[in-house]
């Protein structure tokens, strides 16, 4: 069923239309006019009179001590007005800030450089070209030392110590960290009929967004108000964090984001370049740009993953599963600058018992320093989701092939039940609500799933390699409830103002900032279903602090589970106040009045009632209102949310693996989402397909790799390879809705769904596709030459 | 060095340095900031215009080698306030996210619709496989592309 045929039309005379939904409904998106004319306004399309150009001088090397650096050349160049160093930063007590994770990172290295890309020193020009021209007059001096480069290694007794610059510091540990019963889990080990083990590596990977991070600093040193333009997921967060951090009035901050090219995580921390863009407009007193080019984005700027997982599963030998137990080393590079609720320093990867009713499951995770580039939870990964669910989907068709069942027919036996729901899971979660089994049988009914292994027979038969993939995810999303999550202890709250102007238009003003999801869309529907005000007649109002209400901002598929519950409940406060003013104006009691979407109206009299316009107009005009009803018709709400919501999804992808080659092409995939109640059916198919592309690219080609000198790999587009048209099918989705009982419209998230789902369905496709040489497990990325090599019987990890 | 060149159908003749990139002189001196720049291998195809009637990207193109050229950009896809076909055809089958890659995508479409006005899926992929989207998964560019073929006679605002 259709969310159109869900709503009853009576009341809903435009849901038979379905480019004009007042709701709920397919709905072609507000923001698209401005960005098919070219006229979407991103942060470099931004030009302040008298704006100078910035450029950051990076260290060539992965580990070194900085003996000396020499600016005078650059300084002498007759565009360049500022350099500024480490040591400069030093004198405003700059030269640290403290990340996401509370630990520093050095904006400009003062001691020494701690990966290759690292932030040295900062120019500012008359121009971008000669800001670059100017990188080339500095003269650095670096003393090279050992990098710690293998993950494996880092914890060794004589590896080098990264973080000296810490006190007391003597080794590369950064945290322990568990979830789930040790004990307990051990003891169904030590009984278990079966027990499969395997090391699974997720690789680092980068969001790569379209458009590189950036910032505009414009420092007024009249009325000492900072204008800050960056590329961020978080106006609120950023403005707040500027202000602990370099000591200006939060008052004095604003905090604009303007169209983002995309963001999948990339764009949640304040970076270096953003913190020096405001130093060099405070030292030059004119605006100033910094803007990345791609190799900067990608080899400096939040990576994502990197986890060696250590897991084994104990099962019946009917293939019950019984217990799920994992250690993990987690590479977070040089400076711990994960972005996690702070309670969480692996996000939320103790989700890893996945969709399965487990009696035991226990994780540890340990973090330690190497000579790379900081970060970790991006990419769409809802908090390190994307590696639990990799994990577990991936060890259930170990399990699988070890017990020589069907990897369909042994989700099936394990499956949490729909009666058991809400289900407490053995790490701490309380999954919300979900039919597993019906969203499976879906799926497998759409790719034709008993077909799909008839035909792999044949192929088998004569030496063709075909792979059929599935993954059956559950996310956790929507971080929040406060008094567990917070970042540097702001609570994970996001807050939504709702104004209906005296006409019957209105203007919702949200915390949460869009990167390409359509909030402007989406929140504008959220509204219409609730108060009947077409969204065509509703302004989305966001990335701008000084004009919006306090929130987190946009990642964790935050959006819609926390700020679209923000704007539901803010809505329900107007629809309550118009009720009390429509009682008024009808000289009748509030509750004798009845509402249809857009209008109350007298029980039993339909005749007798007022619209949302006509109410907004009493609302600011003469009528004599009720005692404790002001004369507005606006609402705000900051949502808490009670629990986080739990998308969730059934896909299933089919290869063709050249025998030959070792190329890999995914011919089909088939992704059935379930995630809750849908608000606009094509944006979230929109989000879907982007999420699967994500994971293709991840499976096959993405890797962010060094050398052993800590030289990065993929720090261009040359090697860094995204999936183009090319190396993608056209995607096959469907969708079940099982509502989240306790979120006030039921939505469940749907942002990072498919980046996390889609993974291990490629992988487990391609080691299906395998299974005649014996490989039961092979790591991403599988491009050509490492499903060679494992044909060969020679499968090594990647890192 | 001062170059002329016609951009949008109208003459212009401005100053550039003669390493100066076509997508920096369209988007910095021109002010044309609907043409983007996202990497800096020649690999992303956000700079996707069109020189006399091809698309190229403008990172590996000076400026000063469009002099005497003509120039497209996403700005002079819609005549007399009329949107080109494909660019409702973005709108209408949700063809673009965060739309940073899509003027690039359209002005590619736009010259493939030129040369070939009835294209098949595999016409249209290979068309835009010089170019990365990071949002879509490419399904949505492509039934946008056929809804403008289409669509191509008759279309309005």
């Amino acid at each position: 069923m259709t969310i159109l045929e869900q709503q009853p039309r009576e009341t809903n005379p435009a849901a038979g239309d379905e480019s004009r939904p007042i709701g709920f409904g397919r709905l072609q998106r507000k923001e698209d006019p401005r960005f098919v004319r070219g006229k979407g306004r991103y942060l470099d399309d931004i030009v302040l009179p008298g704006m100078l150009h910035g450029a950051i001088l990076r260290s060539p090397v992965a580990h070194a001590r900085i003996v000396s650096i020499d600016t005078t050349e650059a300084l002498a160049h007759p565009k360049v007005l500022a350099v500024i160093t480490g040591k400069d930063l030093e004198g405003l007590n700059l030269a640290w800030a403290p990340t996401l994770s509370y630990d520093v990172q050095a904006v400009l290295a003062t001691d020494k450089v701690r990966f290759q890309g690292q932030e040295v020193a900062f120019v500012v020009a008359e121009d971008r070209y000669a800001a670059r021209d100017a990188l080339e007059l500095i003269d650095v001096d670096y003393d090279v030392l050992q990098p710690v480069v293998d993950v494996r290694k880092a914890l060794d007794a004589d590896a080098p110590v990264i973080r000296d610059d810490l006190e007391n510091k003597s080794d590369n540990h950064i945290f322990d960290w568990e979830a789930g019963d040790a004990a307990e889990t051990d003891a169904i080990f030590a009984e278990a009929e079966v027990v499969v083990s395997e090391e699974v590596v997720y690789p680092r990977v980068h969001p790569a967004p379209m458009e590189t991070c950036g910032a505009i600093a414009d420092y007024d040193q009249i009325d000492g108000k900072l204008t800050l333009y960056e590329t961020t997921q978080a106006p609120h967060a950023h403005r707040t964090l500027f202000a602990l951090v370099a000591g200006l009035p939060e008052h004095k901050i604003r905090v604009i984001s303007p169209d983002i090219g995309g963001g999948f995580g990339n764009k949640v921390g304040i970076y270096p370049g953003y913190i020096l863009a405001v130093v060099g407009s405070i030292v030059t007193g004119k605006p100033v740009k910094w803007v990345e080019d791609r190799s900067e984005n990608l080899m400096s700027t939040s990576f994502a993953r990197d986890y060696i997982m250590k897991a084994d599963v104990a099962a019946t030998r009917e293939g019950k599963i019984l217990a799920v137990r994992t250690h993990v080393i987690a590479d977070h590079g040089a400076f711990n600058a994960s972005a996690n609720p702070t309670k969480y320093p692996a996000g939320f990867f103790h989700i890893f018992t996945g969709s399965y009713d487990l009696a035991a499951a226990y994780c540890k995770v340990t973090g330690v320093y190497t000579n790379k580039a900081p970060g970790g939870v991006a990419y769409a990964c809802s908090f390190r989701v994307t590696e639990a669910v990799y994990l577990i989907e991936r060890m259930v068709d170990v399990l699988a092939a070890k017990l020589q069942l069907d990897p369909a027919q042994l989700r099936l036996k394990n499956f949490i039940r729909p009666e058991q729901f809400p289900y407490a899971n053995k790490t701490g979660w309380e999954y919300d609500s979900g039919e597993y089994e019906k969203t499976f049988r879906l799926a497998l009914g759409k790719a034709g799933y008993d077909e799909l292994r008839r035909e792999q027979a044949e192929k088998r038969a004569r030496g063709e390699l075909m792979g059929i993939g599935i993954s059956f995810f559950t996310e956790t999303v929507g971080a929040g409830p406060r008094r567990h999550m917070d970042i540097l202890g702001l609570g994970m709250a996001d807050g939504a103002e709702v104004r209906v102007h005296p006409t019957g238009k209105a203007v919702v003003r949200l915390s949460v900032q869009t990167q390409g999801q359509g909030h402007e869309t989406t929140f504008a529907q959220i509204v219409a279903e609730e108060i009947g005000i077409p969204p065509e007649d509703i302004e989305v109002v966001h990335g701008d602090t000084d004009n919006t209400p306090f929130g987190l901002g946009t990642y964790g598929s935050r959006s819609t589970p926390v700020s679209g519950g923000a704007v539901a409940l803010a809505t329900r406060k107007v629809r309550e106040k118009a009720k009390h003013i429509a009682a008024a104006m009808l000289e009748v009691r509030p509750e004798d009045l009845e509402w249809e979407k857009g209008r109350w109206f007298v029980a039993g009299d339909p005749t007798q009632g007022k619209t949302m316009a006509e109410i907004a107009m009493g609302a600011h005009g003469t009528v004599e209102l009720p005692e404790g009803i002001d004369g507005n018709l606006d609402a705000e709400v900051t949502y808490n949310p009670p629990n986080l919501t739990f998308p969730y999804g059934a896909y299933i992808c089919v290869v063709d693996v050249d025998p030959g080659t070792g190329h890999v092409k995914v011919r089909r995939f088939i992704a059935v989402d379930d995630c809750g109640t849908r608000i606009n059916p094509m944006i979230i198919e929109g989000q879907v397909h982007g999420g699967l592309t994500d994971g293709v690219g991840m499976a096959l080609m993405e890797f962010i790799g060094f050398d052993e000198s800590g030289n990065c790999l993929g720090g261009s587009f040359m090697d860094y390879l995204i999936p183009t048209a090319m190396e993608v099918p056209d995607w096959e989705t469907d969708f079940t809705v099982t509502p989240s009982p306790h979120h006030p419209i039921g939505a469940k998230g749907i942002g990072e769904s498919a980046t996390v789902g889609s993974p291990p369905a490629v992988v487990n496709a391609v080691v299906d596709a395998l299974a005649p040489y014996g490989v039961t497990h092979l790591d991403m990325p599988c491009t050509p030459d490492r499903v060679w090599a494992a044909m060969q019987g020679r499968a090594t990890p990647p890192i | 060095m001062q170059i002329t060149l016609t951009v949008n159908g109208t003459e212009v003749t401005a100053e550039c340095e003669p390493r100066t990139l076509l997508v920096h002189f369209v988007r910095d001196t021109l002010k044309l900031t609907g043409t983007h720049w996202g990497c800096d291998t020649s690999n992303c195809g956000t700079c996707v215009l069109l020189m006399d009637g091809e698309p190229v990207k403008s990172c590996t193109v000076l400026a000063a080698m469009a002099a005497g050229r003509e120039i497209k950009t996403v700005e002079g896809l819609a005549q007399n306030g009329t949107l080109d076909p494909v660019q409702q055809g973005f709108m209408a089958e949700h063809g673009l996210q965060c739309g940073f890659c899509t003027p690039g995508m359209m002005m590619t479409a736009r010259a493939l619709l030129d040369r070939n006005p009835d294209p098949d899926e595999t016409e249209i992929r290979t068309a835009i496989s010089g170019q990365i989207c990071r949002c879509t998964g490419y399904s949505t560019i492509v039934r946008s592309v056929q809804w403008a073929a289409k669509n191509q006679e008759g279309a309005s605002a």
